[in-house]
């Protein structure tokens, strides 16, 4: 099965907009900016972002390229992003401040497409991997669908994240929050309650593996956000590449982020999509 | 500024690297802008070869301190299908088209430039000679004996104006484009990728990249570039395509200052699909 379409083109080049918002959730950083130039993007879709000023010769002498980052919310003029810190990128980019200048190009990709006609959408989330599942949640809330949320956050702290996707059952690895295990836990007693719904996923490599598998075995239609390391986002590099069912490499950035569980090859993780 | 490249004419003196920018990817994504806005006076194709490669395996990408070590493997549908395929709609370009390819043998690069030489379309051939060669495990373009050997043989296969794409990665790049102006190229561009080694940061010792080693590109090799630009400049007669790490015009204006003629822009379009457009028109 592949996946409709679902892109809004961007403007060609990068462009420079101001940081209106700040809030810090938890561990995350959630960011606001004024982009008029750009239009509406579609949920699942995603920016290479990076800093106006400073960006470079942090931690390991980096950041050099822009990062990848998902939109969480938007309206005609504003984008809302929320980043983790895991390196000297996302560091830079949660350092940001009201005024700050922010390098964006996007939207880019091609983001989730809505369930069938009276299906009901799961959408199943590991850590930050919420975020554009938030964006696709309000989507279907407006159109009027039925939605149920599951997040899998690691302990108590991150689970904070929660507050920014409406009535999300949460999962934590320590039971701190929510229910103790896995998030493909409550996924799955899900499924067993509507075989019909279709499945939405983002997440770190091993749960969107898992959450493949159970998409693949039960034979509901599931969508996988991926996020391979991206150096352009818009096809140019041909880096971000995922095994294929059929063997060959496709590029996460134009082909993706969302693809269709049953075309992500069964051993894709291992050739290099753990990274 | 206008540049006329072996017969070419070219707007401004920025293309692109090859490699660095798919022209049928970007219209998908940013639509008829690419070819209103597009950046680069000449399009050059990524490196095409006789049999389609799927490439290496991820990871692909190491990002250093102000550059990239990249093992992307050349993943190209091969000359059919990119005559068949991605030609057509590279056709339409605002700008003349520049086809890069790549053979490990005499025998290879002349199928290839047999297959181009009746495609009105293409304007120039780029030979990338970042080759190995199967037997000795050197780079073809390495070696000046070697790379005469090689142009020797294919060099009346085609009558379009040919451009050698050396290797940074030889002992002395002045005595490998002293042969390749020898052996009748019509220009050089210069550099590729320098060699190179991306530690896994979690398991010491080991490769990050799913190819093993890599390229390294941006601003990280332009003095590198820069040095090699200008021994080369001062070695040969033909056209110079200086490319390295080029991210401004300031940076550009020093290459064309070392003796090149044109200059090619590549990781840079990474962070800025319209940064070579910009150095473009500040150049001209
Ligand atoms: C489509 C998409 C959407 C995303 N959305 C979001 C989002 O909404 N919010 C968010 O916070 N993140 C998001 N990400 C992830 C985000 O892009 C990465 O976390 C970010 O790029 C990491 O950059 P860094 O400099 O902070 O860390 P890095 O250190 O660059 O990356 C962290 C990991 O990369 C590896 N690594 C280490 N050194 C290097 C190196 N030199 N070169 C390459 N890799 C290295 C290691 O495995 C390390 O753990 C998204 C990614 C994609 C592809
Ligand atoms: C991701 C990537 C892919 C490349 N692919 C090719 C290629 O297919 N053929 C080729 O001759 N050079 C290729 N190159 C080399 C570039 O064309 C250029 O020579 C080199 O990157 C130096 O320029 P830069 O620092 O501006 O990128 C590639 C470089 C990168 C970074
Ligand atoms: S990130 Fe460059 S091709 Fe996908």
């Amino acid at each position: 099965m592949t996946i409709a379409d679902s892109r809004v083109q961007a403007p060609f080049g990068a462009r420079e907009v101001a940081v209106t918002t700040t809030e810090q959730i938890g561990p995350y950083r959630v960011f606001g900016c004024r982009d008029e130039l750009g239009p509406r993007p579609r949920a699942g879709q995603f920016y290479m972002l990076s800093s106006s000023d400073h960006w470079g010769a942090g931690s390991d002498e980096r950041p050099y390229l822009p990062r990848a980052i998902s939109v969480l919310a938007a309206d005609d003029d504003d984008l809302l992003f929320v980043i983790e810190v895991v390196g000297p990128g996302t560091e830079r980019l949660a350092q940001l401040v009201e005024g700050d200048g922010l390098q964006m190009l996007g939207p880019l990709g091609n983001g989730f497409s809505a369930p069938d006609e009276g299906a009901r959408a799961i959408l199943c989330g590991g850590g930050i991997g919420f975020v554009p599942l938030a964006m696709m949640q309000q989507e279907l809330l407006t159109a009027g669908r039925e939605v149920t949320a599951l997040v899998g956050f690691r302990d108590g702290a991150h689970a904070a994240g929660a507050r920014l996707i409406a009535g999300a059952q949460v999962a934590t690895d320590d039971g701190s929050v929510g229910n103790e295990g896995l998030v493909t836990e409550l996924l799955l007693a899900e499924l067993d309650r509507d075989s019909n719904a279709v499945i939405y996923c983002c997440g770190p490599p091993r749960m969107l593996d898992a959450v493949r598998a159970i998409g693949v075995a039960s034979g509901a239609a599931t969508q996988l956000a991926l996020e391979a390391p991206m150096a352009c986002g818009y096809g140019a590099c041909y880096g971000c590449v995922v095994k294929a069912a059929d063997g060959s490499y496709r590029r996460s950035c134009v082909d993706g982020p969302v693809i269709s569980a049953d075309e992500l090859a069964p051993d894709w993780l291992a050739v290099g999509g753990a990274k | 500024m206008t540049v006329n490249l072996c017969g070419i004419e070219l707007a401004h003196p920025v293309i692109n690297g090859s490699g660095t920018f798919d022209v049928i990817a970007a219209r998908r994504v940013f639509g008829a802008a690419v070819d209103e806005q597009f950046p680069f006076s000449a399009f050059v194709s990524k490196t095409i070869t006789i049999e389609p490669r799927r490439g290496n395996p991820p990871p692909r990408l190491f990002e250093t301190a102000a550059g990239l070590i990249n093992s992307i493997g050349l993943p190209n549908r091969g000359l059919a299908e990119y005559l068949r395929e991605e030609l057509p709609q590279l056709a339409t370009l605002p700008v003349p088209l520049i086809t890069n390819v790549m053979g490990s043998n005499a025998d290879e690069v002349g199928v290839l430039f047999e297959a181009l030489e009746d495609r009105g379309e293409i304007a120039a051939i780029e030979l990338n000679v970042s080759c190995p060669n199967v037997k000795t495990g050197l780079d073809i373009g390495s070696d000046p004996a070697e790379l005469s050997t090689l142009l020797a043989a294919v060099r009346e296969k085609t009558t379009k104006p040919l451009i050698v794409k050396l290797t940074p990665n030889s002992a002395n790049v002045a005595l490998v484009a002293a042969a390749a102006e020898a052996a009748g190229a019509d220009a050089v561009s210069l550099i590729n990728t320098l060699r190179a080694f991306a530690a896994d940061p979690a398991r010491p010792g080991e490769a990050w990249l799913g190819g093993g080693t890599g390229g390294q590109s941006g601003p990280a090799i332009r003095a590198v570039a820069l040095a090699q630009t200008v021994a080369v400049a001062q070695a040969i007669d033909l056209p110079i395509v200086a490319m390295g790490g080029i991210a401004t015009a300031a940076n550009g204006r020093q290459f064309l200052d070392a003796g090149a003629l044109a200059i090619a822009v590549g990781t840079e379009s990474f962070r800025d699909p319209a940064a070579a457009g910009r150095i473009g028109a500040a150049l001209t």
